[in-house]
Parts: C-alpha cells; structure tokens; sequence
C-alpha cells in the first residue's frame, strides 16, 4: 500500500513539474540557477533580478521579439 | 566513448527487441489491411489509431535514425546554442520530455484540426493515407531537419537561413512569400471563426469571455503573483469552463440572444479591431496569458480526446471512398483529388508554417543534439495523430448531417429543409437526412441550426461532442462539449491571429527598414501602428472577402491556405535541399527530394487548377469570366449570386484570389529555381564550405528520447559522478 502510495506521489510530482515546465513556469528558477552559476564560476558580471523584474523583463523582450503560434 | 557506445547498444538485436518490433509491424499492418482492403459495411475507428500509432513507432525508429545516422549526424560532444550562448532567458537546456510540450503546443493549433475535416467528403482512406504516409516522409523530415540546421547555426530563422543558402534572391523571394503566406493564413484561421461563431449566442458570449479572462490573468501575473503561471492558468481554466456554462444559460435569455447574436459580417469586423488592438497591446497584458489558456487547454483536450476515442471506439459508416474521390463536384471543397486533397490537409501532414517555429525558438532550447529527432521528427508524428483523431470525430458523424453543416449557405439555402433537399439529391449511397434530424442535432448541441456551418471547426465539434458525451454525461452534455470543442478551437485560432500579426509586422518593419530606416526601430510607436494596420488591413480584406462571398467562403478559400502552407514547405524543403547538397551528401538527398518535389508538384499543379481550369467551380479567373459575362449581359442575378452587388463581389474576389495564387506560384518557382540551382553548384564542387557555427565542445549530457536506455543511464551516472566544477549542473528534475 505504501508502495503504491509513493508511486502514486512521485506520479503527480513528475506530472506537476512537466506540466510547470510546459507552460514555462520554471524560467525563474532558471535563470537564478544559470546566474548563480557563472557567479560560482567567477563571473560577476550579471546583477540576479528579482522574481518580479525578471517576468516584466521576460514578457517586455516579448514584446520586440515575437513568436509566431501555428495554425 | 559516448556516441560508440550508444551506437553499438541500439543496433544489438535482441530476441525481446525482435518480437517487439515484429508484433507493432503485424499490428500495424491488420490494420491497414482492415481500413483499405476489407471493405465492410462498417469500420471501427480503433483500426486508425492502430495503423497510425503502429506506422509512427516504425517509421521514428528506423526512418527517422536512418536520416539522423546519414544525412543529419547529431555529435553529443558538441555543445548546443542552448548551451555555449546560454543566458538564462532565450538560450536556457531545456529537459527533453518538457521542451517536446513546448513544441507540440507551438506547431499544433486548429490547422490539423480543420483539413481532415474538410477532406473527408472525400471518404476516409485518401486522408488516412495522406495523414500518416505524408508525416512520415514529408511532415516530420521538413521539421526534424529546419530544426536541426537551425540549431547548428544558432537558431536562426528560416528567412535567415534562405538568404545564406539561396543568395539575394532566393532569400527574397522566400521572405516575400512568407510575408504573402502569413496574411493569408491568418485571414482563413480567422474565417473558421467566424463562421463557427455567426448566429451562436452561446459560442460569441463563451469566446469573448476568453478576452476578460486572460486580462484578469495578464494583470494576476504582473502585479500580484509574478511567476505563479501553473497557479494563473487553473484559475483561467475554471473561469473558462464558467463561461462556458455561463454561455448556456445566456443563450437561454431573450436579452442573451439579442444581445449576442450577431451575423458574420459584424463578427469578422469585431475579429479585425480585436486583432489590431490585441497586437499593439504589451504582450503581458493579453498575449502571453491566452498563450497560457491554450497551451493548457489545448494539451488537456488532444489527451482526453485521445483516450476518448480509445474507450469509445465509434463505428465509422463512410465509405472508404467517396463518390467525391473520383468527381470534381464535392460541395465542401471543389477540385480532384489530386491535388485538392493534399492541399485541403496541410498541416497534419505536411506544414510549412511548423518551419518558422522549428527555426527560431525551439533550437535555442535544445540540451543536446541527438534530442532533435524526439522533438522534431517526433514532435511532428503527435500533431498527425492529432490531424488522425480530427478525422476519426469528423466521420463518427451522420454522413448526411456531415454534408448538411458543411455545404455552404448557397447550396443549401441556409434551412433545414433546403439542406435536407440538398444532401439527399448529392445521390449518395446510403445518406437520407430529414429535417427532423437536422432540427434534433442543433437542439442536441444547443444551437439555433447546424445548416451550412461551414469551415470544419462546428463538424468537429458536433462529432467531439458526440464522442465525450459517450464517454461523459449522454446526451444532456452535448451541448456542453460542442461549446467546448468550439472554445478550443477559437482559443487557439486567435492566439495565431495575434501572434502572427504581430510576426507579419516585424517582418514588414523589417522589409520597410531597407527603404525608411526609421521602421527599423520596433520601439517607435508610429512607425508600429501603421505596420500594424497594414498587416491587420491586408488579412481583414480577404476576411470580408470570405464571409461576404456569396459563393460560399470557406470552399473558395481553404484550397489557397494549403497552398500557401505548402508552398513555404516548399520553401522550406528547399533550404534544407541546398544545405544537404552544400554537405556533399548526394547519395541521401532524396531525402529531402523526394518531400520537396512531391509539395512541390502538388502546388505548383493546384495554383495551375486554381488559375487555369476552365471549370468556374475550381478556377478563379474561369469565374471571374463567367460572371463578367453575365454582368456584361445585364443579367441581375447569376449562379449563386442573387444580386447585381453579389456578382460584382464574386468578380473583385475571384480577380484578387486569382492574382494571390499567381503571386504564390511565381515566388515559389522562384526558391525552388534557386535552391536547385544552389544545389547544381554545389554538386559540381562536390560540396562546399558550410554555413554552420563553429563547433564548441559540450560540458554537459543528456539522454535523446523519451525513455533512456541503459546505456544512456549509465553515462549519466558517470557525468553526474564528476567534479562540481567540470560538468556545470542541470537544471530541472
């Protein structure tokens, strides 16, 4: 029952993070992971925005560049 | 160690491997047996998702490598644009399985959804073979390899690419063209639209709660919970199941009614301002967040169908060929079957607008190079069976009630009776449709009528809802899923109106650059708006022109949006064409020869048809003749036209569909004639210097396909067995 339970579990996790995935709901911690990153790797270079600023940015580089939807 | 290891792993043929892949062959092959030999009185759908699902799994695993092993040769240790110009933002690895989504959700919309539909008055084996055959060698080819070559040279896009291969011309030419192509495409996704939501209080009430609701979670996205998009699209999910039993009982209403029925003309003006305005307003505002709805929906909808159908399983009554198959006569789209069939279905089995969006944006995303065929080749394989399953719901329904809905109001005379009549003088076996029936399926789906919806998206969505409502609550939730499926498909349909506005005025911002530098600046407000109004301009005209046709619209017109999907295949095809010969790889370029002679032929011969025939019912200009004579012999009324204003009109509209096929053809002969001519060059070279970005070697690994392999799982292990500081950490799961 246990078993089942926990496959269950780890059923709905994978299905969340695929769907959170999906839909682009992980680009924040993204970015936060790749900026982290070239910070541990010696490069200052990039000022980590904050949650909010990082979606203003993301939707407002939308607005120059946009992705044609198919029919 | 890595690439010879897989390679010696995949090719081992064990026993268990042998019996697998013997027992998805004789699947596969009873099923096609079943729905093109054995001609039974009936055929249980079941047998089109065997053969599909069966000639899919085949032609992935052995046709696809065969393309990946020699013409496309993917090097893991090479790094992807997604990795060596990573910026967190537009160049992010993406994992595998979740990139597929993303590329699924942006190639599929409501095109695979349409031209079966439309193509099975044709019975139901041309498009089932067309479907599955033409993904496989044509479909899911052109995209695997735009995909692939627009990752080697850093995601850049199809234009881009056509200008490097094709030189000055060519690359000209095929921005033209694609320019051409979007305003038409765009303009017949809005028609279907139109046309499903014209005298529908339900369906206008339910699809302009989507605008509302998706600025209610543009602004939750901006101001209250940034970020929280799983959050944001449940909550617009539920609103839109609100609207859409709202709608049900707003129809119910005297004022509802008044208030929202309105007749296609008004809708289509409503669809122009709202295009115009949807497409300058700020992308967080209403793009992004109805990009969110329809992703959401559009995934939840292909899987339920999906298993739908599985549980289902309806008998299908239509015969394998029509008496339409070998006539130019059919009253739902006119021509033969060669090539009107290959036209009528583009997307599904072949698209060329799935080039723009597997150069660009889904390259940029890609973790590794192998992972180009799953998403690609495969990515392509899930919208044909979506095209599949399209077919199966469109010929679950009443062969009679199918002709009724999609003949248009001119055959019919837009009333029960008049369809009845004319249905059941078509002469075909087996089909009696009385008005009664007609009467119970539009009081069934909660509609005023179901006469002459043409355009694909009401049949579709009388045979989804027929299908759910086995599955879940009778006959009493018809209604329900028929606004349902229409929502669906709206949904989709105006995400690609506003981002492929949006997309066509780049382009023409870009194109007006080169004359008025100052069109350059895509900040400069003005210089926006006008671009704007003239692409909203361009595709609103031919929009009016379909919904005031009084030939009928969707059967003059579709035949012209395959063509234009096909001809940038086409264009598309002929890219890769010049990029394989530049590789020196002639041995394999039927390839993609074979892909681009058959879109091409098909075309260039339908553009012929549509601009010569002498048959006013497929040539345009052969219309355009008959009525001016008429017109020039004082007559007031002629054919369909009941008016002197109607025969001007099918006058301007057959002159402008006529210019716009010859247009089409001439720019496409155009690319073809460079890319052949690229080719030729580089043949007499025998290949030459390659327009690909240097290789960088790759820090990091990932498996190709949707499961790893053991071999695959145990170099993960060892990556991830490394030093912290020399395979940089993935992200994700």
């Amino acid at each position: 029952m246990a078993l089942v339970l926990d496959a269950v579990r780890r059923g709905a996790r994978d299905l969340a993070w695929f769907w959170r995935g999906v839909l682009g709901g992980d680009a924040y911690d993204k970015y936060r992971a790749h900026v982290e990153a070239q910070r541990a790797a010696g490069d200052p270079g990039h000022e980590l925005m904050t949650e909010r600023e990082f979606w203003r940015d993301r939707t407002d580089r939308q607005d120059a560049n946009p992705q044609g939807r198919c029919c | 160690m890595d690439a010879e290891v897989l390679d010696a792993d995949h090719r081992r043929w064990t026993p268990a491997r042998i019996a697998a892949w013997a027992a998805v062959a004789l699947l596969g092959g009873i099923a096609w047996v079943i729905l093109a030999v054995v001609r039974g009185e009936t055929v249980n759908a079941i047998w089109f998702v065997f053969a599909a699902v069966c000639t899919y799994l085949i032609a992935y695993r052995f046709y696809s490598q065969y393309i990946e092993r020699h013409l496309l040769g993917p090097d893991d240790r090479r790094a992807t644009p997604a990795e060596y110009k990573a910026d967190g933002k537009d160049y992010v690895a993406t994992d595998r399985r979740v990139l597929y989504g993303h590329h699924f959700a942006a190639i599929a919309g409501a095109g695979p959804l349409v031209g079966p539909v439309l193509a099975a008055q044709m019975g139901y084996l041309p498009g089932t073979i067309w479907i599955i055959v033409g993904v496989v060698l044509a479909g899911a080819v052109q995209d695997y390899m735009v995909m692939f070559f627009s990752m080697r040279r850093g995601g850049r896009s199809l234009g881009q690419m056509a200008r490097d291969e094709l030189g000055v011309v060519g690359g000209t030419a095929a921005l033209v063209a694609t320019l051409v192509i979007m305003v038409i495409i765009v303009a017949i996704l809005a028609l279907v639209v139109v046309n499903a939501l014209a005298e529908s209080p339900w369906g206008v009430f339910s699809v302009s709660m989507t605008i509302p609701i998706a600025l209610f979670m543009g602004c939750y996205l901006r101001f209250w919970r940034p970020g929280k998009v799983s959050e944001v699209s449940v909550i617009g999910f539920v609103l839109l199941l609100a609207a859409i039993i709202g709608g049900g009982a707003i129809a119910d209403t005297s004022w509802g009614i008044e208030l929202f029925t309105l007749d296609k003309v008004t809708i289509a003006w409503a669809i122009v301002v709202y295009g115009f305005i949807a497409a300058i307003l700020p992308v967080w505002l209403l793009l992004a967040p109805r990009d969110y709805l329809s992703t959401f929906m559009k995934i939840g909808t292909i899987v339920m169908l999906a298993i739908a159908i599985v549980l289902v399983r309806p008998v299908i009554e239509v015969p394998a060929f029509s008496e339409f198959a070998s006539s130019n006569t059919g009253p739902v789209v006119a021509g033969p079957l060669f090539p009107f069939l290959f036209v009528t279905i583009a997307c599904g089995a072949l698209s060329g607008f799935h080039a723009l969006i597997s150069s660009g944006t889904t390259p940029k995303l890609i973790e590794k190079e192998r992972q180009t065929r799953f998403i690609g080749y495969g990515g392509m394989l899930m919208e044909s069976f979506v095209a599949i399953m399209a077919l199966v719901a469109a010929l679950s329904i009443d062969r009679g009630i199918y002709f009724a809905m999609n003949s248009s109001a001119a055959a019919t005379g837009g009333t029960i009776e008049g369809a009845a009549a004319f249905v059941n003088g078509l002469g075909l076996t087996g089909v009696d449709v009385t008005p009664e029936v007609l009467a119970q399926t539009a009081s069934d789906v909660g509609e005023e009528s179901i006469v002459s919806r043409t355009g694909g998206a009401p049949t579709l969505s009388v045979g989804l809802a027929n299908i759910m409502a086995q599955l879940v609550g009778g006959r009493g939730l018809m209604a329900f899923w028929y606004h349902f499926a229409i929502m669906f498909e709206a949904l989709f349909i105006l995400t690609a109106v506003d981002a492929g506005t949006r997309v066509a005025r780049f382009m023409l911002q870009d194109s007006l650059g080169n004359v008025i530098p100052r069109f350059r600046d895509t900040s400069w407000r003005t210089g926006a708006w006008i671009t704007t109004a003239i692409m909203v301009a361009a595709w609103g005209a031919v929009l009016l022109m379909g919904v005031t046709d009084p030939l009928g619209g969707i059967n003059t017109l579709f035949p012209l949006f395959g063509i234009a999907n096909q001809l940038l295949a086409a264009i598309a095809l002929a890219v890769c064409l010049a990029i394989v010969a530049k590789r020196g790889l002639f041995r394999y370029i039927w390839v993609v020869a074979l892909p681009l002679g058959f879109a091409s032929v098909v075309t260039i011969t339908a553009s012929f048809h549509k601009i010569f025939s002498g048959v006013p019912a497929i040539g345009y200009f052969a219309q355009n003749s008959a009525f001016r004579e008429a017109r020039a012999a004082g007559e007031t009324s002629f054919g369909t036209a009941a008016t002197p204003e109607a025969i001007d009109a099918v006058i301007r509209n057959t002159m402008i569909q006529g210019v716009l096929s010859v247009v089409f053809v001439t720019l496409s002969i155009i690319v073809i004639a460079t890319a052949i001519w690229a080719t030729w060059r580089s043949y007499r070279s025998g290949g030459s210097a390659t327009s690909e970005d240097d290789a960088v070697p790759s820090r990091l690994y990932a498996p190709a396909g949707l499961i790893s392999t053991p071999a695959e799982k145990s170099l993960e292990a060892q990556w991830a067995a490394l030093p912290a500081g020399r395979a940089p950490s993935r992200t994700g799961h």
